[in-house]
This record gives structure tokens, C-alpha cells and sequence, in this order.
């Protein structure tokens, strides 16, 4: 049940990434994205990551995927700028990026068992039973990892700001 | 004699499959029927009769509507985008209706092949769910008013849009403090959290109470938030050039989003399907279901009922049917605000009054659990002071010395129309 589950996700999340670059209209592109990171956050449930998969709907597909949204309707894109992505150099870049990562998966493919994976997920698994599923999370980020997430934080704080300091300098 | 265990093998498929059927069907029934409650309610507040005609006391006016609603003819804008035009009725009425499979709706039911939850998917992460299913009802509202191709549609959806957005954060902040005091995510958890606090956090957690309230009304669009529809400036907003059933489309999911806004409401601040007393606790702890912990920490054994069931569930619908009441009362009774106030009431009001209380709280909790005291009702009492502080600073400040002090503060703010440039008579 689960792996036919993850072959539709998978499937879904995949036809969805090939319909951000193929669509026509930008809001068309705009819908393929959030309907591959819907799946996404489906894939993450049956990994039994239940925590990731509702921030990954809550912050991308429910606030990020809004604003572009939000930007493109503002700017009405989608008439004669279509042509402004597909230059040679850009496509050049992409296939050496796919070709990259198409090179790492192969690698990890064809190995039998990993190790180090296995012995992640038993680590998980602890975790979630003695923390509960946003506990997992939550735990590590405000003990051992809190300066980082705290730094993280006054970084996207100075990008608000320069952002509001920019956006009032024409006025 | 009925066994205690959770219920399994296929059992568990047939009572879920009972269950998604029953919930849904209930869901869709009372959506159907809120929309006559509106009309009937609205009528009796301005003096009329309403819809009565359909049926005993017009009872079945929404089976007509369903009908005329199908039967009409479909307009496609031809200046309308078709595919989104389509698309956007569906985004908007599927999470609608989904968010309330996380909600418990009743104690839980004993069979002689186990014990039932009386709730669809007690998922683990609980009301995050709500929160990303809400937060994608927003793309159905935008497109719809993009697709129209439509000045007021589209208006109509960037305000919505604006607004949700903007009240998804003070309806996330006021939800934190929830969290706090109940420990854990899972709606079936903030129950039982209040069944042992000995009180519905409606008391200890009053400001939060008011904010979720208030968040709740422009989440789900509806008066005096309703500014992506206000039929006085924008027609209808988004939903100006749909027709029939399509148009239902839009109606049913404002309506749902009433539903399980009053549902949810209900379960965080009103202890859900609980009901006063210690009678009717049940929890699943650690395999087993319990009624609560004797003083020296032992679990004592809940005993379910097929009664307890009714009597709770009638205690939830109850409950959800006081908020809808609420919502429709609000709806006949207060005039809409202006959107710049709407937006001033969400970004300088809601949301510092939500992150302070939350800091409030979290050291009032802090503090309570330092001192030693128990999880349990004068716990609450604690914070219901605190809470009830508050609040009260907070409604006298939002009030401004119009409605609490009365008519004598009404005499004393004279208004003063010198300030205003009178137009020069002609002939001067």
C-alpha cells in the first residue's frame, strides 16, 4: 500500500516539476510547483514525517507559492516574457546541474544498503518515541543547534529590513 | 463483555470506512442546513418570515437550492482563463471540507470488537494539518477572481488573499498559548489536557480565546471581515462571474470553512466533546484507555459507554452550533469595516496583542510549574486571573472609552466641527 502510495506521489511530484518549466502561463507554472510540493510533503507522511510534511505545506505551498502568486498577477508576467529564461547559456547550465545530480543518484543507487542511512533511521526512531513527532524536531533545534537557529533568525530579520529599506527609497 | 482494546485488523477498515462516510455526510448536511439557518436567522433578527414555503417550516429550502443550482445554466466568462476558471471552485471547497477529519467529535465509542475513536485520522501532528489545509483554501479565492478576468473579481481575490494571509498570523500566535498549555499538537490531546486541567481553556486562556474568535470570522471571510465580497463596492468580489454550481461551489466551502472554524473553536477553547464533570474522560495512554491519575501517579481505567458517546457528541454539536449561531448573529448585527481598518485591526493590534500574551503565558506557565503546583483546577485559576487581566486591558483599550464608561464618556467627547474648512459661500 505504502510503496503504490509512493509511486503516485513520486509520480505526481515529478509531472508536477515537468509542468513548472513546460506551462504556458506563469500561474499554470505557479499550480504545477504547489501540486509537486503537495506531494512532497505526501512523501514526508510516509516516511513518518509528519511535522516536515505540514511545515512544507504551511510555509511553501500555503505562504511562499501565495506571494509568487500574488507577484505575477501584480506584474501580469506570462506576455512577453517568456522567452527571457530559455537562453543557450541557461540551458547549457541546467544540463550540467541534472547531469550532476543524476550522477549522485547513480551512485547512491547502486549501492546495496547503506549503513550510515540505516542507522540514522534508528536514531529517528528513538527520537520520535521519546519526543513525539514535532518534539523530534523541536528538541534538537532549541538545544544543540539553537545558535544557529537563532542566528538564522537575524538573518532573515536583516533581509526584512533591507528589503523595507529598499522598497522605501523611491518614495 | 466489551474488550477495551483499540480496535484492528478488519474491523479497523470497516468502523473508518463507517466513519469517513458518516462525518463527511454529517459535514455536508450541516453545511447545507446553515445556509436555511442563515436566512432563517437573518429574517428573525430584521422582523421577517425568511424561506418557509419549501417544505415544513421551509426545511427543505437547500434541497430546492441544490436543485435550481444544477439545473441552471453555466456561464463561461469568454474573456475568463478556462482551465484556472474551472480549477479554482475545486481548490477552494476540498479544503473546506477535509480539515475536520482531525477533529474528535465524541467520546470514545466501546463495540464487543473494541474501542472506536470517535474521530476520522487522529494524525500526530493534529492541528498543523487544519493550518496547511487552511492556508491552501487562499488559491481558489485568488484564482477565482484572476481567472474572471475581472477588475472587481480580481480585487476582490487580492484582498482575500491579503487578509487571510495577514489573520493566518495572529490565528497561528493566538494558537501557540493553546499549545503551551496542552503540551502536544493532536486535537485529541488538547481535549484531554482540559478534561484534566478541570476547565475549558476558554478561561485560563480568555485573550486567546478572543483572538482565535476574531481571526477565525477573517480567516473564513465572513462579516465584519467580508471584504473580498462587499457587495457595495466590488459586486460580489471573487466569485462575481460564476453561476450556478459553480457559485454553490463557493457558498458550500464558505459555509464549511464556517463548520470546522466553529468546530475547531469549540474543541481548543470549549473542551471539545467534553462535557462538565469527570464522568465521560478518556485518553489513550500508553496502549491503555484511561480516565485520569490517582494522586500517586497511578492511571485509572476510563469505562466507555455507548451513552457517554451520544451525550458528548450532543455536547460537541452543541457547542458548533453556538459559534455557527454566533457567526450568522455577528454577521446581522455589525456593519463591515473598511479595509484599511481591517488590515490595522490585523498588523498593529492582533498580532502584538497575540505575541505578548504568548510571552505572558509562557512565563506565567513557567512560573506555576517552578513553584510546584499541580496540573489541575487551581492551575487554572492561576491563569485565569492572569488571563482575566488581560483581557480586560485588552478590551478597554480596544474600546476607548465608548461603550464601558457610556453615556458620560459619550457627553464629554464633544465633537468639534471647527476644524473643518466650510466652503465659501457663493457671492463673497
Amino acid at each position: 500500500m505504502i510503496e503504490v502510495l509512493f509511486y503516485v506521489f513520486a509520480a505526481v511530484a515529478l509531472g508536477g516539476a515537468l509542468g513548472v518549466v513546460w506551462a504556458k502561463s506563469p500561474v499554470g507554472s505557479l499550480l504545477f510547483m504547489v501540486a509537486t510540493l503537495g506531494s512532497l510533503a505526501g512523501i514526508f507522511v510516509l516516511l513518518e514525517a509528519h511535522f516536515l510534511a505540514a511545515i512544507q505545506v504551511i510555509v511553501y505551498a500555503g505562504a511562499i507559492m501565495v506571494l509568487f502568486l500574488f507577484v505575477i498577477m501584480l506584474l501580469n508576467l506570462g506576455h512577453d516574457y517568456q522567452r527571457d529564461l530559455k537562453g543557450g547559456a541557461f540551458a547549457l547550465l541546467s544540463f550540467v546541474v541534472v547531469g550532476l545530480m543524476a550522477g549522485v543518484l547513480a551512485r547512491q543507487v547502486g549501492r546495496d544498503s547503506i549503513p550510515e542511512l540505516a542507522a540514522g533511521g534508528q536514531a529517528i526512531d528513538a527520537a520520535l518515541e521519546q519526543h513525539g513527532v514535532v518534539g523530534a524536531i523541536a528538541q534538537p533545534l532549541y538545544t544543540t543547534y539553537v545558535v544557529p537557529f537563532e542566528i538564522t533568525g537575524i538573518l532573515l530579520l536583516v533581509a526584512i529590513v533591507g528589503a523595507l529599506v529598499l522598497a522605501k527609497k523611491g518614495s | 463483555m466489551e474488550s477495551l482494546q483499540p480496535i484492528s485488523g478488519l474491523w479497523l477498515l470497516i468502523t473508518m470506512s463507517l466513519k469517513v462516510t458518516i462525518i463527511f455526510g454529517l459535514v455536508v448536511l450541516v453545511v447545507a442546513y446553515s445556509t436555511l439557518a442563515e436566512r432563517r436567522v437573518s429574517a428573525w433578527i430584521q422582523d421577517r418570515r425568511g424561506p418557509n414555503r419549501v417544505g415544513p417550516f421551509g426545511l427543505l429550502q437547500p434541497v430546492a437550492d441544490g436543485i435550481k443550482n444544477l439545473l441552471k445554466e453555466e456561464t463561461l466568462p469568454s474573456t475568463a482563463s478556462r482551465a484556472f476558471f474551472v480549477l479554482a471552485p475545486m481548490f477552494v471547497l476540498v479544503p473546506s471540507l477535509v480539515t475536520f477529519a482531525v477533529i474528535p467529535i465524541a467520546a470514545p465509542l466501546p463495540t464487543p470488537v473494541g474501542v472506536v475513536d470517535m474521530i476520522i485520522a487522529d494524525v500526530p501532528i493534529g492541528i498543523l494539518y487544519v493550518l496547511a489545509f487552511s492556508s491552501l483554501a487562499v488559491y481558489g479565492v485568488v484564482l477565482g477572481g484572476w481567472a474572471s478576468n475581472n477588475k472587481y473579481a480580481f480585487l476582490g481575490g487580492l484582498r482575500a488573499s491579503a487578509q487571510m494571509v495577514s489573520y493566518e498570523v495572529a490565528l497561528g500566535l493566538s494558537l501557540i498559548t493553546v499549545l503551551m498549555m496542552s503540551g502536544n499538537v493532536t486535537l485529541t490531546e488538547v481535549v484531554w489536557q482540559q478534561q484534566q486541567l478541570g476547565m475549558w481553556f476558554a478561561f485560563p486562556l480568555s485573550l486567546a480565546f478572543i483572538l482565535f474568535v476574531i481571526s477565525a470570522f477573517a480567516e473564513t471571510n465572513r462579516l465584519p471581515f467580508d471584504m473580498p465580497e462587499a457587495e457595495s463596492e466590488l459586486v460580489t468580489g471573487y466569485h462575481t462571474e460564476y453561476s450556478a454550481m459553480k457559485f454553490s461551489a463557493f457558498m458550500i466551502s464558505e459555509f464549511g470553512h464556517m463548520v470546522t472554524a466553529s468546530a475547531l473553536m469549540a474543541t481548543l477553547f470549549l473542551g471539545g466533546w467534553d462535557l462538565p464533570g469527570t464522568w465521560d474522560d478518556a485518553f489513550w495512554h500508553e496502549g491503555q484507555l484511561i480516565k485520569g491519575f490517582s494522586q500517586d501517579g497511578v492511571a485509572v481505567l476510563a469505562n466507555p459507554a455507548w451513552w457517554k458517546t451520544v451525550l458528548t457528541f450532543c455536547g460537541f454539536a452543541a457547542k458548533t452550533s453556538f459559534f455557527m449561531l454566533l457567526y450568522i448573529w455577528i454577521r446581522w448585527t455589525l456593519p463591515r469595516f473598511r479595509y484599511d481598518q481591517v488590515m490595522a485591526l490585523g498588523w498593529k493590534v492582533m498580532l502584538p496583542t497575540a505575541l505578548a500574551y504568548a510571552m505572558l503565558i509562557g512565563s506565567v506557565i513557567l512560573v506555576l510549574d517552578e513553584v510546584g503546583i499541580r496540573w489541575g483546577f487551581s492551575y487554572g485559576l492561576a491563569l485565569t486571573a492572569v488571563s482575566g487581566a488581560a483581557t480586560a486591558g485588552f478590551i478597554f483599550f480596544l474600546d476607548r472609552g465608548r461603550t464601558i464608561i457610556g453615556a458620560a464618556g459619550q457627553s464629554r467627547q464633544k465633537v468639534s466641527i471647527s476644524g473643518i474648512s466650510q466652503p465659501a459661500t457663493a457671492g463673497d
